[in-house]
């Protein structure tokens, strides 16, 4: 159960990372990182005696400005025209840059975060639950659909897609890219917010928490499939319950090899991910 | 131009081999692990540079030659012996990690080997009958040569400075003979490369594998260096800092790795003042430098020559457009 908890939050992650490379062909090298700064942006809101919602309402925007817009017009708009490679090796400069920015400048300490859901534990058929996580789980899950929603049920949402399937052919039908594009960015920033909402209670404030998450996260997309949205989903839960049972039951030691395990059979057995369509080959 | 590589070649030797008579034991040390890293990020340049694959696992490679070591001396075993075999198990563990990248391409393959480099640094730090877990393995000896005392850092460094010039020799024949050129070839374009005849997989195969000896012997040899390893040196965020060493350095140029290990290694002992804020510092300055000078530092050259021809040409064509236009106007004025 746990593990569908972790998972869930991986999937989250991972939504992320599926909804920029659609929309723009970027690979965010610093999508771990994108969830640590929220979480730190909340502790200092909150140290200045803002309430808790007020808070998280104040970083969302935030976040939707410094990870959304900034992200995308200082990093994103000017490598775009040299291919993929520049932008993946500039995310990482970021990850370096913001991991070491919040050690250096904030605290090198790992902070306590409140938790959201009251700390309930219940026994189901000699099973130990605990209220966070449930909580964790069914929130990730109404994010994920609600992204999900939106992009496949508004008109808005179709237009995304629109860009992200053709950007030409948007552009004729009168589709403002740029802003689409954007609107991807700000989804990608607020769903790191939520990430940093539900995952910082149990793992604490820390400068490197984006670190293993972010791998995870790159993991779990690429094993439900990189043009997916859904895959994402799968691909997250998959790792989170799979990591979370080698843990109980073969040994804690080798848990952070598990994800790359289920990474290595899907590539040699199916490239394009459980859930991907194809990519065909281009001369 | 070739006359122009090879004096700055003999300049760079002459300094390599003075310098350390100027410099404290900290110094030399400090060079010596430079050099080492060119080692190890040669090896990755022709997997990156030349080969134009993506490899963010080479620290894992760096630890197998630096723990063969270790244990070889452990054992008994010479240094000489160590040293070979450790690259030899690297060559071989890097034709495996090869066969993903025949199978996906570019950020996949990143993450693949990313991944590899997980799986080696979660051995190393629970095998403990093996590696000694995360207490790692100290008192490595240094190794014996004939009559030089290796204990003396100075001696140790001319022994680094010699195995890297084989090294960066024994790159430099394989780069210009017609090897080096598939391998550029497979970088440029595979699908051309594959339609003029040549083996794909065995390039991919070969390129990561001798990438990886590269960083096997130059991880034996910092065992020795620094006497005490342990799994924290050998962690992906090692990889990522040695792939970062190659991009800003230039891939694809020879000299590359020189430049980039010296940013990773010199620079942050200059920048001891900024301290905590220096690795903040770095990777704005990866930003700023991807932005700018996409193909690393060693770029900048070309990209001077570049703007000149491209001044010279418009000059021309603003020229000829000059006399054209007067041609005209004269060609009227006599009608």
């Amino acid at each position: 159960m746990s593990g569908l908890a972790t998972g869930s939050i991986y999937a989250l992650a991972a939504l992320g990372f599926t909804l920029l490379w659609q929309a723009s062909g970027t690979i965010n090298f610093a999508q771990g990182e994108f969830v640590m700064l929220p979480a730190f942006v909340m502790i200092i809101f909150m140290q200045m005696d803002i309430s808790f919602i007020g808070s998280v309402a104040l970083t969302c925007i935030v976040a939707v400005i410094v990870l959304g817009w900034l992200f995308k017009r200082g990093l994103v708009d000017p490598l775009f025209k040299y291919g993929m490679m520049p932008i993946v090796v500039a995310t990482i400069g970021l990850s370096i840059a913001m991991r070491n920015g919040v050690r250096a400048g904030y605290s090198a300490q790992p902070l306590n975060f409140p938790s959201i859901f009251p700390a309930d534990l219940y026994h189901i058929a000699g099973v130990t639950i605990s209220n966070s996580d449930i909580g964790t789980f069914v929130m990730a899950l109404v994010l994920v659909l609600l992204t999900q929603t939106f992009i496949t049920k508004t008109v808005t949402g179709r237009a995304m897609q629109a860009v992200a399937q053709n950007t030409e052919s948007a552009a004729v039908l009168g589709i403002n890219v740029p802003r689409m594009i954007f609107y991807t960015f700000a989804i990608n920033a607020l769903l790191a917010v939520a990430a940093a909402l539900l995952v910082t209670p149990t793992y604490l404030a820390k400068f490197d928490m984006g670190e293993s998450l972010g791998n995870k996260a790159f993991f779990a997309a690429i094993i439900g499939g990189f043009n997916n949205s859904n895959g994402a989903l799968l691909g997250g839960l998959l790792v989170g319950v799979c990591e979370n049972l080698a843990a109980a039951y073969i040994s804690p030691a080798y848990k952070d090899a598990v994800a790359l395990i289920i990474f290595m059979v899907v590539i040699l057995f199916k490239p394009q991910g459980l859930l991907g369509r194809r990519e065909e080959r281009k001369v | 131009m070739k006359l122009k590589t090879l004096l700055i070649c003999i300049a760079v030797l002459v300094v390599l081999i003075l310098t350390p008579f100027y410099l404290k034991t900290y110094g030399v040390h400090l060079l010596t692990t430079w050099l080492i890293f060119i080692i190890a990020t040669m090896g990755l340049n022709l997997t990156i540079g030349y080969a134009g694959q993506k490899s963010l696992g080479q620290a894992a490679f760096f630890g197998i030659g630096a723990y063969t070591v270790a244990i070889f001396l452990k054992l008994g075993l010479s240094f000489w012996i160590g040293l070979p075999v450790g690259a030899l198990i690297c060559f071989f563990a890097g034709v495996l990690l090869g066969f993903p990248a025949l199978r996906v391409q570019t950020i996949y393959l990143a993450f693949a080997t990313l991944g590899f480099n997980t799986a080696v640094w979660l051995i190393m730090r629970n095998e403990e009958w093996l590696t000694g877990g995360t207490f790692g393995m100290n008192n490595v000896p240094r190794p014996t040569l004939l009559d030089f005392n290796l204990d003396n850092n100075r001696n140790y460094y001319f022994i680094v400075l010699a195995v890297t010039l084989v090294m960066g020799l024994l790159l430099w024949g394989l780069i210009k003979s017609p090897w080096g050129k598939s391998f550029t070839a497979l970088r440029d374009n595979p699908i051309r490369a594959e339609s003029l005849g040549i083996h794909v997989r065995n390039y991919t195969l070969m390129s990561f594998a001798i990438g990886a000896g590269y960083a096997g012997i130059a991880g034996g040899l910092y065992a020795s260096l620094v006497q005490f390893i342990d799994p924290s040196l050998f962690t992906v965020g090692s990889s990522i800092m040695m792939y970062l060493m190659v991009v800003v350095g230039g891939p694809g140029y020879f000299l590359g790795p020189l430049l980039g290990s010296a940013v990773g290694v010199v620079l942050p002992e200059w920048l001891r003042f900024a301290q905590a804020w220096y690795l903040f510092i770095f990777g704005t300055a990866v930003i700023l430098l991807m932005i700018w000078l996409p193909d690393g530092l060693l770029s900048i050259p070309e990209r001077i020559r570049a703007r000149k021809l491209a001044k010279e040409a418009s000059d021309a064509r603003a020229r000829d457009a000059k006399r054209m236009q007067e041609q005209t106007t004269n060609g009227e004025a006599t009608a």
